[in-house]
Order: structure tokens, then sequence, then C-alpha cells
């Protein structure tokens, strides 16, 4: 319990005094998290929304695919794409791995099948016959499949949380890719697993909390924000 | 222009089964067809087939003396409108969902505004303008259908039973105001329905089809004097 409090006091003390490392590591955080959320909604959205509306033969294997990489292990993601970027792997001229690039790369993978996976259900989830009143009142395709994804927006939002919230608290990946190197690849999750290998648990238990008010604002906006969207 | 729409040798498929088969079916200008026929006789797949709106395994579609190529269908979709079974409004406010055509259409806000008003004058429901449309009651909902379909002014309504999912003293209500207003109106229709209600106040021609067939089509008198088959018997009957 003292171990607890004493956390909360260093967490409160490293927040108010605006600690330079830990606004870093907080920022970096964010960052990393933001743009992965943000890529994998830019390719989530459109194939969650092919796989949705489009029929053809092996649809069902890969929408099953998609469904599972909704549970993906961090660190299997980890370790594919550590192989990949690996000097003598097939992206290894690229020299990104322990970058915040590869951090970026490998958040992406693990919300990609979150994102394209809730897509696909809340598309589904509209009436059958919504894309046909949408081409009968004079929709071009890309006017029908706007129309669907605000008609889905709701559940699309649900998806956005979910993706941040599964990059944002992920460790595995991160260490891997990333390395966990001072002021260039370190953020909340792999300084808290360091702090506490180091018995430093008030510090630990400082990045941890940080870390939950970082993914309950984000999340309270996007909720606010769905909220206020639904019909009453 | 004898005709505003011919569909000839139509044909459409699915789950490997023919289930239109039509050689031939015209509608003039202003005219208001009933299409009669029992459940899975094929009258959804027929009137989605005149619209465009599912693939056709053959046939042709002359609108306005043009055969309509893949080209044209979006300019033709465009000339018509369809009102489906359910109403299936979009998540805003009722005025929104009567200009959403409009918008799509590239007409100028204000203007849509206005005309949708004028449709949900037409239909008695201007006070439900700023409601949300998934909080109407199923009569309403389908009000705000009809009128987003009569806002665009469409030279042809193709309407799939669209007071089927409505209880009969709605139903009823709804189809005596149909028929004042498609009465008044220069609009041609096109309408599926089981119920000889919507079908007499409506319509200067009934069109019976059985197994995507068409197998009768006359005058609403004729039809009921000379029914071909049981089902329409007992049409006649109600």
């Amino acid at each position: 319990m003292e171990l607890i409090i004493e956390g909360i006091t260093t967490a409160l003390k490293l927040i108010f005094t605006l600690d330079s490392e830990v606004f870093a590591v907080t920022l970096l955080s964010l960052k990393i998290s933001s743009i992965a959320t943000f890529l994998s909604l830019l390719f989530g959205l459109p194939i969650g929304t092919f796989l949705a509306l489009s029929n053809f033969p092996g649809r069902r294997v890969i929408i099953s695919m998609v469904n599972t990489g909704m549970g993906l292990p961090p660190v299997v993601v980890g370790l594919f794409v550590t192989i990949f970027l690996w000097r003598n792997g097939p992206f290894g001229y690229f020299e990104i791995l322990y970058t915040p690039t590869a951090m970026i790369i490998a958040q992406t993978v693990i919300a990609f099948p979150i994102v394209a996976g809730i897509t696909i259900a809340s598309i589904q989830a509209l009436p059958a016959n919504l894309k046909l009143q949408a081409l009968a009142l004079g929709a071009t395709k890309c006017q029908m499949l706007w129309i669907l994804l605000r008609e889905a927006r709701l559940p699309l939002l649900a998806a956005v949380m979910a993706g941040f919230g599964g990059v944002i608290s992920e460790v595995g990946a991160s260490m891997m890719v990333g390395g966990n190197i001072k002021g260039d690849t370190r953020v909340l999750t792999t300084a808290t697993v360091m702090e506490t290998s180091k018995g430093n648990f008030d510090v630990a238990i400082a990045l941890s909390l940080i870390l939950l008010v970082l993914a309950f604002s984000v999340n309270y906006i996007l909720t606010v924000i769905q909220q206020r969207e639904r019909p009453r | 222009m004898s005709y505003l729409l011919k569909v000839e040798n139509l044909q459409i498929e699915r789950g490997g089964a023919t289930v239109v088969d039509v050689p031939e079916f015209a509608i003039k200008p202003e005219e208001k067809v009933a299409i009669i026929g029992q459940n899975g006789a094929g009258k959804s797949s027929f009137l989605l087939g005149i619209a465009s709106l599912i693939k056709r395994k053959s046939g042709s579609i002359t609108f306005r003396d043009k055969i309509i190529n893949s080209s044209d269908e979006l300019n033709f979709r465009r000339s018509i409108a369809v009102v489906f079974q359910e109403p299936l409004l979009f998540d805003a406010t009722v005025i929104k969902n009567v200009m959403e055509g409009l918008l799509i259409r590239k007409i100028d806000r204000k203007e849509a505004e206005i005309r949708a008003k004028e449709s949900l004058e037409l239909f008695g429901i201007t006070h439900l303008a700023e409601r949300s449309a998934h909080k109407l009651s199923g009569g309403e909902a389908q009000r705000v259908s009809l009128a987003r379909a009569f806002a665009a002014k469409p030279e042809l309504i193709i309407m799939d039973e669209p007071f089927m999912s409505l209880d009969l003293p709605t139903r009823i209500a709804l189809a005596e105001e149909l028929g004042a207003i498609l009465h008044k109106s220069k609009t041609a229709v096109i309408i599926a329905t089981h119920d000889r209600i919507e079908a007499f106040r409506i319509v200067d021609r009934l069109v019976v089809i059985e197994d995507g067939k068409i197998i009768q089509q006359g005058s609403p008198k004729d039809i009921i004097e000379n029914p071909i088959n049981p089902f329409v018997a007992a049409f006649r009957r109600g």
C-alpha cells in the first residue's frame, strides 16, 4: 500500500514539475500510437469496407484471418517486424529497426486488423438494402461508400478507440522493434517495464498512471464525440 | 415518344436460378402500373432489375427512347426514384434525409431545402422536419421515404411493396393519401403490391407475375373479370 501511495505521489510530482524525460516519453508514446492508429484507419477502413461489401471466393477465409488478427499477440508482431527489418532481412536496407518508425510499423500491424474487423462488422450490421437505397438516390459508388461509412460512424469510432487502446498499451512489439532507447524509442510502456525490472516501483507506478490517464483522456474525447452523435 | 421506359428480354439470375424472365414490359409517361404476384414470384427482382440496381443476366432498358448502357446508368438512376419495403432512412433528421438525394444530384443546398420542404408538405409531415429519422413511427418513416422519392421530381417512381411493414389502418390511410397524390402527379409509377387496396386505388394497369414471368396484364377491371389463376381470383376478393 505504501508503495502505491509513494507511486502516486511520485506520479503527481513528475506531472506537476513537468519532468522533461517523462514529458518526452509521454509525447513520443502519444505520437507513435496516434500515427499508427491513423495509418491503421487509412488501410483498415477501405479494406474492411471492401471485405464487407464484396463477394469473391476466399472472402470468408480472409475475414476469418482479419478476425483472428484482432487478437494478434504483440510479441509475435514484434518478432516478425524485427525479422523483416533486421539488417539481413528483406527490408534491412532501410535501417529503421530500433527507431520510432519501426515502432509505428509494428503498432500499425497490431491496430490494422482491429480497425478492419470492426469496420467489417459495422458495415455488415447496416440494413441490407441501404447500399441499394443510396444508389437509388443517384449516388455514385464513391458517394454510396461515403454514405455507408457515415451511417456506421458510431461503431467506427469504437474501432478508433479499440485501435488506439490496443497500441498505446502494448509493450512487446515496441520493446522488440524499438529497443527502449532513452531519448529515442522509449515510450511509457517500455519505460514502465524497465523501471519495474530495476525495482523502481514508484517511478513504474507513476508511468503507469500517466499511461492510464492518457488512454482515458483520448477515449473520453472519442466517447464524447460518439455519444453526442448518438440519435436521441 | 410512346413509352417512357421499355425493357426487353430481361433475365435476372439469383443463386444460379432465373428469377425474372420478361420478354417485354413497357410503361408510358404518367402511367401507373401495379405488379402483383405471390411471395417469391420475382416482383422485387423485376423492379430492382428495371431500376438497374442489380445485375441483369441479359436484357436491355430503354428510357426516353435511349438504350441505357453502363455509362448511362447513373443518369438513369437520377431520373427515377425507388421506394423500398423498409423506409431505409439515414441516421439524420427528417429534412436531411429528404434533401439527401437532391444533394447527391449536386442541387444547390438552398434549392434542395426548398424542394424537401415542399415534399414534406405534400405528405403532411412538415412538423417532423427536425426530428431524428430513427425516432419515427413506421407510418411516419414510410411517409418520409415517399417524400424523399418525390423531392427528386423523378419521371418514374418504382415502389416495392412500400406499405408491407405497416399495420392495416396505417396502410389504408397511406394508400389513400398516395393514391390522391399520384392522381394529381404526372410521375409514372410502378408499384409491387400484395394489397388490392393499394392496387385499385393507385393504378391504370395491373401486371401479374408468376415464377418471374408476366402471365397476365390489363386494366384492373379486365383482370378482375378474367382472373388467370386462383391467386388473381383471391386478390380480386381481397
